[in-house]
């Protein structure tokens, strides 16, 4: 050692040094937390500060202060996505939390036609309207997204129209949802008179929203279908609109049903759109072209605003039962997505 | 928009030998299909502006409590502008780190499954948002607002704190975590691109971590963060059920983003008073939303025209 060789790495911490740092910034951080009689989430946030410090500052001692500050972006790094998770674990508690009392039987399936005060009242109007508009929105816009995939995939490919509606899908999906309501709104005004509200104008709305989406997600999944699979068609004989509809499609199928239901499960939870245009009413309404119509949304807002405790409690109830629907066509999508997705790269 | 029955409609004619006319007819529909996207985007313009342009120019009762338009929507404006740059102010910096965690610190395997984790905050629809934010986050808030009062008081949009914690700060707190997911979407595609030799090759060198996210990753993902924080912007000028549900509102001029009586923004405004609007009120309502459509419409080609230019497309 003493004769000069030369030492061609730095001093470092031992792998298990974060691990040590962070159970004595719990520890130091319960001292406190004991005497001040702090909850679990003082706690941990303290240690977490005391980590912050201390880890670092070890590192400058030992490994110089390039691996300091590497250390401290690190710890930095790893507090951000705690912190940004916390919200929606938080939502999610409350949520059920909050929510679960107010579910029963007669919650879901009696509406809130002649309620009055503290009665039990219930979504099932609610449900229903935000059924029938989403499986109209659905109607109209899955066609049209699924056919300008095919148009951007199969005949614009990079022509200068392709690209200028490439753009604008990318624009539509940053279109706020209100003006997409009072879109609806004025169009509806437009041809039926200022007064006019039906659940269609949601479904327009919504179906607004819903496009680019769906563009989006069909594109991706039939760009990924092979040429030889097309080129194994035309070499056959098969006209290229069969080819399009009877190899392309189906082999993007699980895909494109994937982006449908993931559209679907983003609008459903939509609220101000349906608000302006669709109104709300106390009772079923079945008719989607006339009269107002209530959705889950727009129950849980105007349940809210009219700040009562039975109010909150039924938007509670509201919430928790749409956030199951979202998470449920979430997962549907997921499973449909992983169980034939593999199938088609063969 | 019914034109797409016709392919199964030619379908049957063109059984006997292949023809041109059923590729013709299926890509008309194709055609109509993708310029329908078009003519919607124009039709929104259109409609806005045909029922809107009343809202401009009405007589002064209907913009009560103000006289004109410009000062209607004055208010409203600021409103917007400060609940979208707090929320961004304080969303940026987390949607940097948890999409650099997603890409580079967390175990490989994991990556995925917590990207995820961060798009369920998307599909959280808006008004559970807004029902959380009023009912517990305001609550939890309040002692922040005293706090920035207290010793930030000297900026001037930290007035008289709100005792119950319902005010444009709340709401933009709110709009912070709901922009997140699409910012952090946008930042991640863009780190996982860096190309592998520039990031190895950092290393090689001896440089730390963080030095070769500093030296190798940002430069190369400059564009795409920026395109990230536009579109975050876009999100939050048009977001609407969360302030509405987080705000307790008054149609007064004030820059205190912490008090009680603060102008809610552009769409939370609509939303608040579409209810009990006359005919000119909602020519009103839809004039505002006509400028929030143009103003959010040029924020979105603006990002998008940035993250387009950079060598890479995003979303291929």
């Amino acid at each position: 050692m003493t004769t000069g060789i030369m030492h061609i790495s730095h001093a470092r911490l031992p792998r298990w040094a974060p691990v040590l740092a962070g159970a004595v910034a719990l520890a130091l951080a319960g001292l406190p937390a004991l005497l001040a009689g702090w909850g679990p989430l003082k706690w941990v946030a303290a240690a977490m500060v005391v980590f912050l410090v201390a880890m670092p500052a070890w590192s400058r001692v030992v490994e110089g202060r390039r691996a300091a500050v590497d250390r401290l972006v690190t710890g930095l790094i790893w507090t951000a996505f705690a912190i940004a998770v916390s919200p929606l674990v938080w939502l999610l508690y409350v949520v059920v939390r909050s929510g679960a009392p107010a579910i029963n039987t007669e919650f879901l399936s009696i509406s809130m036609l002649n309620v009055i005060g503290d009665e039990q009242g219930g979504i099932y109007h609610a449900l229903l309207g935000t059924l029938l508009i989403t499986v109209a929105a659905a109607i109209i816009s899955v066609p049209i997204g699924i056919l300008t995939a095919v148009y951007l995939v199969e005949y614009g490919k990079t022509s200068r129209t392709a690209r200028i509606i490439t753009f604008l899908v990318d624009v539509m999906t940053g279109i706020p949802s209100i003006v997409a309501g009072l879109f609806a709104l004025a169009l509806l005004v437009l041809l039926f008179g200022p007064a006019f509200r039906a659940g269609i104008g949601g479904s327009i709305a919504l179906s607004l929203l819903m496009i680019p989406t769906v563009v989006r997600s069909s594109e991706e999944m039939m760009r990924l279908v092979p040429d030889d699979l097309r080129e194994a068609s035309y070499a056959l004989g098969v006209p290229k609109w069969r080819t399009v509809t009877r190899v392309v499609l189906p082999t993007s199928l699980a895909g494109i049903v994937t982006g449908v239901v993931l559209a679907v499960s983003r609008v459903i939870g939509e609220t101000a759109p349906l608000l302006v245009v669709a109104g709300a009413t106390d009772g079923v309404n079945t008719n989607l072209f006339d009269g107002r119509m209530t959705t889950l949304p727009v129950f849980i807002f105007s349940q809210y605003a009219s700040s009562t405790p039975v109010g909150y409690q039924r938007a509670w109830g509201g919430a928790l039962v749409l956030i199951a629907l979202v998470m449920v066509l979430n997962l549907i999508a997921r499973i449909v997505g992983r169980m034939f997705a593999p199938a088609q790269g063969q | 928009m019914t034109t797409t029955a016709s392919p199964e409609r030619t379908e049957s004619v063109t059984t006997p030998r292949p023809s041109r006319r059923g590729d013709r007819a299926f890509a008309t529909v194709v055609r109509v299909a993708a310029l329908t996207i078009l003519v919607a985007l124009v039709a929104v313009f259109v409609f806005l502006a045909a029922e809107g342009w009343k809202g401009l120019t009405s007589d002064s009762a209907t913009y009560a409590p103000f006289t004109s338009f410009a000062g209607y929507i004055a208010p409203l404006i600021v409103s917007t502008l400060l609940a979208s740059a707090i929320a961004l102010v304080v969303s940026v910096p987390f949607a940097i780190a948890v999409a650099l965690f997603i890409s580079h610190y967390a175990p490989r395997r994991l990556g995925a499954a917590l990207g995820y984790v961060i798009d369920l905050l998307a599909a959280v629809p808006s008004v559970v948002f807004g029902l959380w934010g009023g009912r517990y986050l305001a609550g939890y808030l309040q002692p922040a607002h005293v706090w920035l009062h207290d010793h930030l008081g000297f900026v001037p949009i930290f007035g008289e704190p709100s005792p119950n914690g319902r005010s444009l700060f709340t709401a933009a707190i709110v709009l912070a975590i709901m922009i997140l997911p699409i910012m952090t979407a946008i930042s991640r595609e863009v780190f996982l691109q860096t190309p592998r030799l520039h990031e190895e090759a950092a290393l090689a060198l001896g440089a730390t971590r963080w030095e070769m996210i500093r030296y190798a990753v940002f430069p190369h993902a400059r564009s795409g963060m920026v395109a990230g924080t536009m579109l975050g912007l876009g999100r939050a000028l048009g977001e609407t059920m969360a302030v509405a549900m987080v705000l307790a509102t008054t149609p007064t001029t004030t820059l205190d983003v912490i008090g009680t009586a603060s102008p809610p923004t552009i769409a939370a405004n609509i939303a608040l008073n579409y209810k009990e609007a006359t005919p000119e009120r909602q020519s009103l309502l839809i004039a505002t939303g006509l400028v929030l459509f143009v103003v959010t419409f040029l924020v979105n080609v603006a990002a998008r025209w940035v993250a387009g230019r950079s060598a890479r497309r995003l979303a291929r």
